[in-house]
């Protein structure tokens, strides 16, 4: 997902908010992962917006995509420029209504937020984990926020929301803990990668690996891949935008200039912008949890982890309400792959609504400005917490 | 037919029969759904567990901002995914006449659906025979409002067309009302129904 922190009109936010720590699995204790490694003490970084309900029934989980972490809505001081990445379906009034709802945001393992990632602290070597971090799974992420969960005290979650990736973990959750999740709020995703997004996901990787400074993986010492995530994440955003979004933002604009500078410099606005993202995102994400987490979603294939290879059977655990929205440009997770996910939810007989939103802005739409997904957020939240009420 | 009293009158007529209709706490499927009045009066009155299918986006929309579950689709593909005996009533009310394969629609219908209403504009009401016949011009009528280039309603149906049509796709008709919503409250008719009425409803079963 790509950086597009608005700042909400009118200025109504969750106000202050403080990033929290849990750690679990310390010795003895492990947490086994799918891939049949062990990793421990496992940390995981989360924000908490409104309060709990004397009967703590009105959790909404909020999942992130790739770049995410646990700052969805709020500012962490007064001087802060730019509040949470969703911060405009996040708050008081919003899509995820703060005053109604309790709202938590885990940031992911092996990504590079808060979390236990590749960059964090082996304890075992006292130095980076680097390329001894094991390779973890949008199942692996998904049960340490069931630990989470269980350290909050948290039975029974309304609603689990994300969208991309953080839809994958949706998803998970409602197979992995049918019983936990009451509805589900699957965002621009799918329920396994095509072969097209694991070509830019490898391309993107290639990218990383290819840069000298990667040196396998461990370079917590000295330079780092900067140029390789540079370019990962220029590829990983043209994945996001869609065709017409180029075409309106860009089109064959000049940077500055009035005719060629027959260099390789950037000309058009379209390269300029593409380094500038790449520049910027350097500065705060890790080229490892790049390369962790993208391997985690193409990993991610809920029919064959769940349904021996149907999805119907996937989905025929879980007793959740969806609500499934799909985006008509977007390109790297099509309306096709949503339309299959209802499919099998409707031969489950899962109460599922589904709505494929117009909107030209490519996979990222789900994190833009959208009244109608702010509506329809607001709507379906509202229904599902008013038919638990006694 | 008795005259029949509603003292709900927040849906159109031709709705609060198809709701008179429907028993209490059954699952219902509403085909071209709209903006899911049908489906919410239902849940409120009568208890139903309903799914619309609804192929704009604006009124999809609409329908889950009224809590009611809508697929975005085409009717004539989504109602292939649900399982045998999935509802008990089907309803597809004033669409029919805008399907493509009618017989295959009505079929699929019966299968997911033990039960189904379906009901449509009569093209044999005496107002559409007397355009036709005085005017020489393709019928414009308050339920058919469109001109012929421009209309969704591919398909002129007639009560009686209706009728045949059950017998030649093979089901059965169980229940039927004939009504006509010129005046603003709507009436059911008796005598002449055909000729009368601008609509029919009909509870069809296998």
């Amino acid at each position: 997902m790509s950086e597009y922190i608005e700042h909400a009109k009118g200025g109504v936010s969750v106000g202050l908010v403080r990033k929290e720590l849990f750690t679990f699995a310390h010795p003895p204790e492990v947490m086994r992962l799918e891939s049949g490694s062990r990793i421990g003490p496992v940390t995981i970084a989360y924000e908490t917006y409104g309060r709990p309900d004397p009967q703590r029934e009105n959790t909404v989980l909020i999942l992130h995509a790739l770049s995410g972490d646990s700052h969805a809505a709020g500012y962490y001081t007064a001087e802060d420029p730019k509040p949470g990445w969703w911060d405009i379906m996040v708050g008081p009034g919003k899509g995820i209504d703060t005053d109604k709802f309790f709202v938590v945001c885990p940031n992911i393992i092996g990504s590079c937020m808060g979390s236990t990632g590749p960059g964090s602290i082996n304890p075992e070597t006292g130095k980076a984990y680097g390329h001894d971090f094991p390779v973890v799974t949008i199942g692996d992420m998904v049960r340490a926020q069931k630990a989470l969960m269980d350290h909050l005290q948290i039975k029974r979650i309304l609603a689990v929301v994300g969208g991309s990736i953080g839809g994958m973990q949706v998803l998970e959750w409602v197979v992995r803990y049918p019983d936990m999740v009451r509805a589900a709020v699957p965002l621009a995703t799918t329920t396994r990668h095509s072969a097209l997004a694991i070509a830019f996901n490898e391309v993107a990787r290639q990218a990383i690996m290819a840069d000298p400074n990667w040196n396998g993986g461990d370079y917590y010492d000295g330079a780092r891949p900067n140029m390789g995530l540079a370019v990962a994440r220029m590829i990983g955003h043209v994945t996001y935008l869609s065709d017409e979004s180029m075409r309106r933002k860009f089109g064959r604009r000049l940077q500055k200039k009035s005719d060629f500078s027959f260099n390789f410099n950037a000309d058009f606005e379209v390269e300029n912008y593409l380094r500038y993202q790449g520049i910027k995102f350097v500065e705060r994400f890790d080229a490892n949890s790049f390369l962790y987490i993208t391997k985690a979603a193409d990993y991610f294939d809920l029919q064959s982890q769940h349904g021996v290879g149907s999805l119907v059977k996937a989905f025929s655990k879980t007793r959740a309400q969806f609500m499934v929205i799909s985006f008509t440009s977007d390109w790297l997770y099509p309306t096709y792959q949503s339309k299959a996910m209802v499919q099998a939810m409707k031969k489950c007989g899962l109460d599922v609504s589904f709505c494929e939103i117009e909107a030209e802005w490519g996979h990222d739409a789900f994190l833009l400005p959208n009244e109608r997904l702010t509506l329809l957020m607001k709507s379906f939240l509202d229904r599902v917490y008013a038919e638990i009420q006694p | 037919m008795s005259t029949l009293k509603f003292n709900h009158s927040k849906i159109r007529f031709d709705l609060q029969i198809i709701a008179s209709w429907v028993e209490p706490h059954s699952r219902v499927l509403d085909l071209g759904c709209g903006e899911g009045d049908l489906l919410l009066y239902l849940k409120k009155h009568k208890n139903v567990v309903g799914t619309g299918i609804e192929h704009d986006e604006a009124k999809v929309a609409q329908c889950i901002e009224k809590g009611v579950s809508v697929l975005q689709g085409d009717i004539n593909e989504e109602v292939l995914d649900y399982p045998d005996d999935t509802f008990d009533y089907v309803i597809l009310s004033q669409t029919l006449q805008q399907v493509y394969e009618p017989a295959v629609l009505i079929e699929s219908i019966l299968k997911i659906g033990k039960k189904s209403v379906v009901s449509f504009p009569n093209f044999s009401h005496w107002l559409v025979r007397l355009q036709l016949l005085f005017s020489g011009y393709a019928p414009v009528t308050r339920q058919l409002p469109y001109q012929w280039y421009d209309t969704p309603n591919i398909r002129v149906i007639t009560l009686n067309d209706f009728r045949r049509f059950s017998k030649t796709v093979g089901f059965s008709i169980l229940k039927q009302a004939a009504i006509s919503v010129q005046s603003r409250k709507g009436k059911s008719i008796a005598f002449l129904p055909n000729l009368r009425a601008t609509f029919g409803i009909y509870l069809i079963g296998r």
